[in-house]
């Protein structure tokens, strides 16, 4: 656990390892829901890769950004590595950017977060359009902007099994 | 002042030159991929992995689907029925000719001593999903390697031409759909005759180029498969021409046509199978092409000798 900005006001217990990764294959399978036709949904995969990355990054680092994204490229029908260099750049920027965010309230993480999924999709852009893709479209980029919205939600969601029962103890107060 | 971190302290390689390590290997599968083609086997053995948990986030939005269908209101299906054997009955009459008329076909093609036309068969597949990829106009079909299906096999559905299967699974494939920015259709213009290739646009619809400004094309015209790149049968119906652009400063008319099939639907298709081979001309072989190259080295390789000498 990493000192944050609520530290002083809850502890939360130690990540168990199995959360993380039932909550990457929980975003995995919501990346793979049918729904090519709403352009505007977020990266589930990319938002939870990168919330684990600030939160854990010695746990979250590249290498299961990168198979994370090898497995969206095959799922996608995309070309092979245009998920793994977006999610992989998006987790060394959410790595690094850690120290920083927690100190932070919920609102301005999810700003320090924007730019992060907004990377994800540029980079994919700028891949396919040098490969000889069209535009797809401004629609594109309202995933990221919806997932921003989504942190402080996503935060008490994945933080959940960490917190420790309220119990006002009068004799050991902490 | 240099500090070596005591051990306990060590967290493998530093987080820049993991970056690289990985960027570098996402770079270079992208180049591989998108350049040689060459990883299609990476793909296949991938896909053993996501395919089950792509059929697990598809089990809800079917099961939504078949309760729909199940939901059906009597008065629907009565009226479906109803029109289902209209159809039939409009179409009995060419349908009752059309037996007849293959078969005269056949004897006056035997009489003119033409290779006689290839049936049309092939298997039906259903439409799983589009692929989520938004670059792209991909469909996959729940047919792969499993049943015999090939990348380059056509695809049609029961209005006409959907695309052509681009990549193969063990159980699945992808079909690229002609409405694919990268997908092109040899087709001719069933009024004219006149033959062009209809290329996809990436928005729905197609365009024929190349015609001159002046080229006898007018909306609503059929375009049907010309079969002159011997992998499509001639004949099936590819597009409609909804509008032609005509301007003089350009050389060529700008001539926009729909997609006849029920392309971006989801339903069934009939993925034909493989055309037999057209023979190409003798000094195109590539066993003529191959002597005639090992001919020019010896020559080449004498004459140097003879150099040497």
């Amino acid at each position: 656990m990493q000192t944050s900005y609520r530290s002083s006001a809850r502890i939360l217990l130690p990540v168990r390892p199995w959360f993380i990764a039932c909550s990457l294959a929980v975003a995995l399978l919501l990346n793979l829901l049918p729904t090519a036709a709403w352009p505007g949904l977020p990266d589930w995969l990319a938002l939870v890769l990168v919330f684990w990355s600030v939160r854990e990054p010695r746990r979250v680092g590249m290498g299961l950004a990168f198979l994370a994204g090898i497995a969206m490229d095959v799922a996608d029908a995309g070309l092979l590595g245009q998920h793994a260099l977006a999610y992989v750049l998006a987790v060394y920027g959410g790595g690094a950017l850690s120290r920083r965010i927690l100190w932070f309230p919920l609102a301005q993480q999810a700003l320090h977060v924007l730019p992060l999924l907004l990377l994800v999709q540029l980079v994919q852009v700028a891949v396919r359009l040098v490969a000889g893709a069209d535009f797809p479209g401004f629609g594109y980029f309202l995933g990221p902007l919806l997932a921003t919205l989504l942190w402080p939600v996503l935060t008490f969601a994945l933080l959940l099994p960490q917190h420790q029962p309220v119990d006002h103890d009068a004799n050991r107060p902490l | 002042m240099e500090h070596q971190p005591p051990p306990f302290f060590k967290r493998g390689p530093a987080p820049l030159a993991l970056l690289s390590f990985y960027v570098a290997i996402a770079v270079a599968l992208l180049v591989i991929d998108a350049r040689l083609q060459a990883l299609d086997v990476v793909r296949q053995a991938l896909s053993l992995f996501t395919h089950p948990l792509q059929q697990l986030a598809h089990l809800p939005a079917h099961s939504v689907a078949g309760a729909g269908d199940y939901f059906v209101s009597l008065a629907h299906l009565r009226e479906e029925n109803a029109r289902l054997q209209q159809a039939r009955i409009e179409k009995a009459t060419t349908l009752l000719r059309t037996q007849q008329l293959e078969v005269e076909n056949e004897r006056l093609r035997k009489l003119l001593g033409v290779r006689e036309r290839q049936q049309a068969s092939g298997q039906v597949a259903q439409i799983l999903y589009a692929a989520r990829d938004p670059y792209t106009r991909r469909i996959v079909i729940d047919k792969g390697q499993q049943d015999q299906i090939a990348a380059g096999l056509p695809v049609i559905d029961d209005a006409g031409v959907v695309g052509q299967v681009t990549r193969v699974f063990p159980f699945v494939a992808e079909v690229t759909l002609i409405t694919d920015k990268e997908q092109a259709v040899p087709v001719q213009i069933v009024r004219t005759g006149q033959r062009s290739v209809v290329f996809g646009l990436g928005n729905g619809q197609l365009e024929l180029r190349f015609l001159p400004a002046n080229a006898d094309v007018q909306n609503g015209d059929v375009l049907v498969t010309s079969g002159l790149d011997g992998i499509f049968l001639p004949g099936f119906p590819v597009a409609r021409v909804v509008h032609v652009e005509r301007d003089t400063s350009y050389s060529f008319a700008r001539i926009f046509c729909m997609p006849l099939a029920g392309v971006e639907n989801f339903s069934e298709v009939i993925v034909l199978e493989q055309r037999p081979p057209v023979a190409l001309p003798t000094e195109l072989t590539p066993a003529a092409g191959g002597r005639e190259a090992k001919a020019a080295k010896s020559t080449q390789a004498r004459k140097k000798r003879l150099r040497r000498d």
